[in-house]
């Protein structure tokens, strides 16, 4: 009898521990395209370690280049970025949207999102998310408060932009082909002295006076971020020997 | 078993079969037993790190000048005061190198440049992990004896807010999370205390009840409670899961404890009036939406969130109620941010009927309360007192619980054997917070805790604000702070002191360092001002921004009022940097004037922030210039010139470091555009 209810016990404590809830198994797929591209969540800006504003979405077309539903798509990405979820199957627009969570270092993410097609070959599609550290954070809320007013083309209801009133268009911060070829002392010059410190527009005020000298390197920070295409710095170049 | 005896007996006879074989034998024991030790050190991690870091340094040009930085050995930050003994940059050996921050991970990348050296902080007060370990895995995880891991990155600003105790540009996160402790009572039930002792405050202002029966109906109380997100997607009330009979017992009991508000309810009230036109139109012109959100049909929320969203109040207010509030919100809650408008009864009657039309009519169709009994009503206060309503709530017979809930002062270094896991998530105070402030009840049954409704990224700046609530923040010396910044107590005196808090300035505007920061600081707006034109102001405000949505209202004041609120504020709201007269239009010559004009528009391009000329400047960033004449004071246009934020700290206008010839050159300028208040109100 005894013996009976320590079985009984045991089976009782095995059967509810073994009870792990178990996520859905994912979806099978039922159906395969011949394509992937991206139709949003690309080049978003976000502090390290942080969940992204809006989802990455990806599509799955056909040779028509018609969405395909049902299709398998993986998302994978390196240093900690993670997804949720990191596998989906397209739905009735051929589409699949994930939540990206940056990784722990700031700088660039080179996510990939890819499917199969019939033949279980990899097709795949590549997107960039940019993570910001501390400087770029700090870069970011001076740039939303200071510099987004003009360089920010976009308006909104609760922030009307300036862009359009501008006699000499400034630069978005993105616009890389122009902003990558300023050294980072130039930018701060023209941060600090304004537009006519390097012979251009005074309608670029001067924020030396307003700003301290590691505001600016954050916002220069900033600005090399989110450049677009990214910001190679020139770094130490040392003679070679013959 | 003779075979293992036979065995045995030869490897004896091998070994220490005569003297000089035992001697041998254990002579080379002996060596091998000295030599675990400095092989043990040989083959330490931390070692390995240090010669894939030599190694490293060879593949780079400036190779040969990082190897003359590097040493070897056990490197140690040792800083006793903050008890800080760090050796992470035995293997982090490239921590302090520039040249390194190009390096796609860690242990040889470059720490991010940030306004602290790591010499004077050391890496654990703000990354956790076991400051004296030398490898890996004691390092950077929880061990048996170590229970504070390296934090993940997306926590990092719970680092800052040891010390830091307000907000700064460089922590939004950590920001977030405070705001939102404030903001969603989360402080009502839980004490949180500062490293200077002060108690974290809510911001949030849940309204009172012991008047609740005269606002709404205990059905519209039975589906608010059931899930306040059905009523209003931006609700800050969290759900507390009730099942149908408890929230009907808890309806009873509200209802039932109510008594009728001493307020002016007996004076005959007009019948709301339902002119879909008329009210909109005065629901804009009295800038409800500054303050209040509707949703669109589209389901975007338009307006502001310092008031309760407006989409279904015609649902849960009663229309005698909603017409005494309009009245005066102030006789049914003292403690209303909402100002007293001054409405006529006719349009009392108009901007009623317009809210009342705010209904959803499918909101309480399924809402079929009994008559309770007094066993329910008792059972409904039971479990008002139980769930620590009075935390928030001002509830007739029962009173506000102190310490209802766990204080949370250092629940960033709470020991992990003091808490209760929930299953599936992992021993760390990190995945505990944030589980917690995710889904409260899962920790167990019979927990009061309600379930709040967050997104990813608010739970985790919930968390960080919690983890910088550490023991180090409490116990570190006094010195190593910067103060918070705590709103002042300022109230005003005499008539005008009654008429701001009447009018309810401070919700918006901030005096002395108490108030809000939607409208501009009106501390010194004495020496900022003219007179007339303030006296305008307030009878006709008009924005000076085009491009601004929010708005000051039109109070309706009498002219005595005005008068009253225009004399204190010119005497009493003055700036001691300066005189307001010291400077006169006088002393400014046509020569001046003409100059500042070419300074305005060609040095320093004002007109691309600023409009004069209605048809050809366009810039809309600062205020409309057109009238700046007969608004400010010379002496404050120069003295603005001349260091913006002295006068208006955080303004975005640059300090454009004017000689004093320039200042009066362009105050000379901008002294002279003048019009008459109709023409500005007119553009």
């Amino acid at each position: 009898m005894k013996h009976r209810a320590a079985i009984a016990i045991f089976l009782t404590l095995l059967v509810g521990c073994s009870q792990k809830p178990k996520a859905p198994a994912p979806a099978a797929p039922t159906a395969y395209g011949t394509a992937i591209v991206l139709s949003g969540g690309d080049k978003q800006t976000g502090a390290v370690g942080s969940i992204l504003d809006q989802p990455l979405v990806v599509q799955v077309n056909d040779a028509q280049n018609n969405g395909v539903a049902g299709a398998p798509v993986w998302f994978s990405g390196a240093n900690g970025v993670s997804f949720d979820p990191p596998y989906a199957i397209t739905d009735s627009s051929g589409q699949v949207s994930t939540t990206v969570t940056l990784g722990g270092m700031a700088g660039r993410y080179r996510l990939t999102a890819y499917t199969t097609d019939a033949s279980n070959k990899r097709i795949e599609v590549k997107g960039d998310e940019i993570a910001l550290g501390y400087q770029g954070t700090l870069g970011r809320a001076l740039n939303d408060r200071y510099c987004s007013r003009c360089h920010d083309s976009e308006s909104t209801p609760e922030r009307v932009s300036n862009y359009d009133n501008l006699s000499t268009k400034p630069h978005p911060f993105s616009e890389g082909e122009a902003l990558n070829k300023l050294s980072d002392d130039d930018l701060a010059a023209i941060i600090s002295h304004g537009g006519p410190a390097l012979s251009r527009s005074a309608e670029m005020p001067p924020f030396g006076y307003t700003l301290s000298k590691s505001d600016i390197q954050a916002l220069i920070a900033y600005i090399r971020a989110v450049s677009d295409p990214p910001y190679r710095s020139a770094g130490i170049v040392y003679a070679k020997a013959n | 078993m003779s075979g293992a005896k036979d065995t045995f007996d030869r490897l004896r006879r091998m070994f220490f079969g005569d003297s000089a074989r035992a001697f041998g034998t254990v002579s080379l024991l002996l060596l091998i037993s000295l030599a675990i030790a400095p092989a043990k050190d040989h083959f330490n991690e931390w070692r390995r790190y240090q010669r894939q870091y030599r190694r490293f340094l060879k593949t780079r040009a400036d190779g040969a000048t990082l190897e003359k930085h590097f040493e070897p050995g056990v490197q140690q930050i040792w800083l006793p005061e903050q008890g800080v003994t760090d050796r992470c940059t035995t293997c982090h050996t490239g921590v302090r190198e520039t040249s390194l921050a190009d390096v796609p991970t860690q242990p040889f990348r470059k720490h991010p440049a940030i306004p602290h050296t790591l010499n004077e902080f050391g890496c654990t007060p703000c990354h956790r992990g076991q400051g004296g370990a030398t490898t890996v895995e004691e390092a950077h995880y929880s061990t048996l004896a170590w229970e504070q891991p390296i934090l993940p990155a997306k926590y990092i600003e719970a680092g800052c807010g040891q010390c830091h105790l307000s907000a700064m540009e460089g922590t939004p996160r950590l920001n977030a999370g405070r705001q939102i402790l404030k903001r969603y009572g989360c402080v009502n039930c839980h004490t949180v205390k500062l490293p200077d002792g002060t108690r974290v405050s809510p911001t949030d202002h849940p309204p009172s009840l012991v008047h609740v029966g005269d606002k709404t109906t205990r059905e519209w109380i039975f589906a608010w409670i059931k899930d306040p997100k059905v009523y209003s997607s931006t609700a800050t009330m969290p759900n507390f899961q009730f099942n149908d009979a408890d929230a009907s017992d808890i309806s009873a009991f509200l209802i039932a404890q109510s008594t009728p508000a001493p307020a002016s309810h007996a004076a005959a009230l007009p019948v709301a009036t339902a002119d879909p036109t008329a009210g909109a139109s005065l629901y804009g012109q009295s800038f409800c939406a500054s303050c209040h959100a509707v949703q669109t049909a589209a389901g975007n929320l338009v307006g502001g969130d310092l008031g309760p969203e407006l989409t279904k109040i015609g649902t849960k207010v009663k229309p005698q109620w909603i017409q005494a509030w309009l009245r005066n919100p102030g006789e049914y809650d003292p403690e209303t941010k909402m100002p007293h408008y001054r409405f006529t009864d006719k349009e009392i009657a108009i901007l009623s009927g317009f809210l009342q039309a705010k209904a959803d009519t499918d909101f309480l169709a399924n809402v079929h309360l009994t008559d309770a009994t007094p066993q329910q009503i008792a059972h409904g206060k039971q479990l008002v007192t139980e769930y620590g309503c009075a935390s928030c709530h001002e509830i007739n017979g029962v009173k506000k619980p102190e310490n209802f809930a766990p204080e949370l002062t250092r629940i960033g270094s709470k020991a992990l054997a003091q808490l209760a896991f929930a299953p599936g998530v992992s021993h760390t105070i990190h995945d505990y917070i944030a589980a917690k402030v995710r889904k409260p009840r899962a920790f167990g049954p019979g927990l009061k805790m309600p379930q709040y409704t967050l997104t990813p990224q608010q739970v985790d700046a919930v968390t960080t604000a919690l983890l910088a609530q550490t023991d180090r923040a409490q116990t570190q010396p006094a010195a190593m702070r910067t103060a918070a910044v705590h709103e002042s107590d300022y109230k005003p005196a005499g008539k005008a002191g009654r008429l701001i808090n009447d009018l309810r300035c401070f919700s918006c505007h901030a005096i002395n360092g108490r108030g809000g920061d939607m409208a501009p600081d009106l501390s010194w707006e004495g020496s900022s001002v003219q007179r007339a034109w303030l006296v305008e102001f307030l009878k006709n405000p008009n924005t000076l921004r085009p491009a601004l949505i929010r708005r000051m209202p039109k109070f309706n004041l009498t002219d005595a009022e005005i008068n009253a609120l225009t004399d204190y504020m010119m005497t009493v709201y003055q700036t001691p940097a300066f005189d307001r007269d010291s400077i006169t239009e006088s002393q400014f010559t046509p020569a001046m004037r003409e100059q500042g004009r070419r300074l305005y528009y060609g040095k320093f391009a004002c007109q691309s922030c600023h409009i004069i000329d209605n048809k050809n400047d366009k810039g809309y960033i600062g205020p409309a210039l057109w009238s700046v004449g007969s608004r400010l004071t010379p002496a404050w246009i120069y003295q603005y010139e001349k260091n913006p934020q002295a006068l208006r700290p955080g303004t975005l206008e640059p300090n454009q470091h004017m000689t004093d010839e320039e200042a009066r050159a362009l105050t000379a300028f901008l002294t002279s555009l003048k019009s008459s208040g109709k023409q500005a109100a007119k553009k």
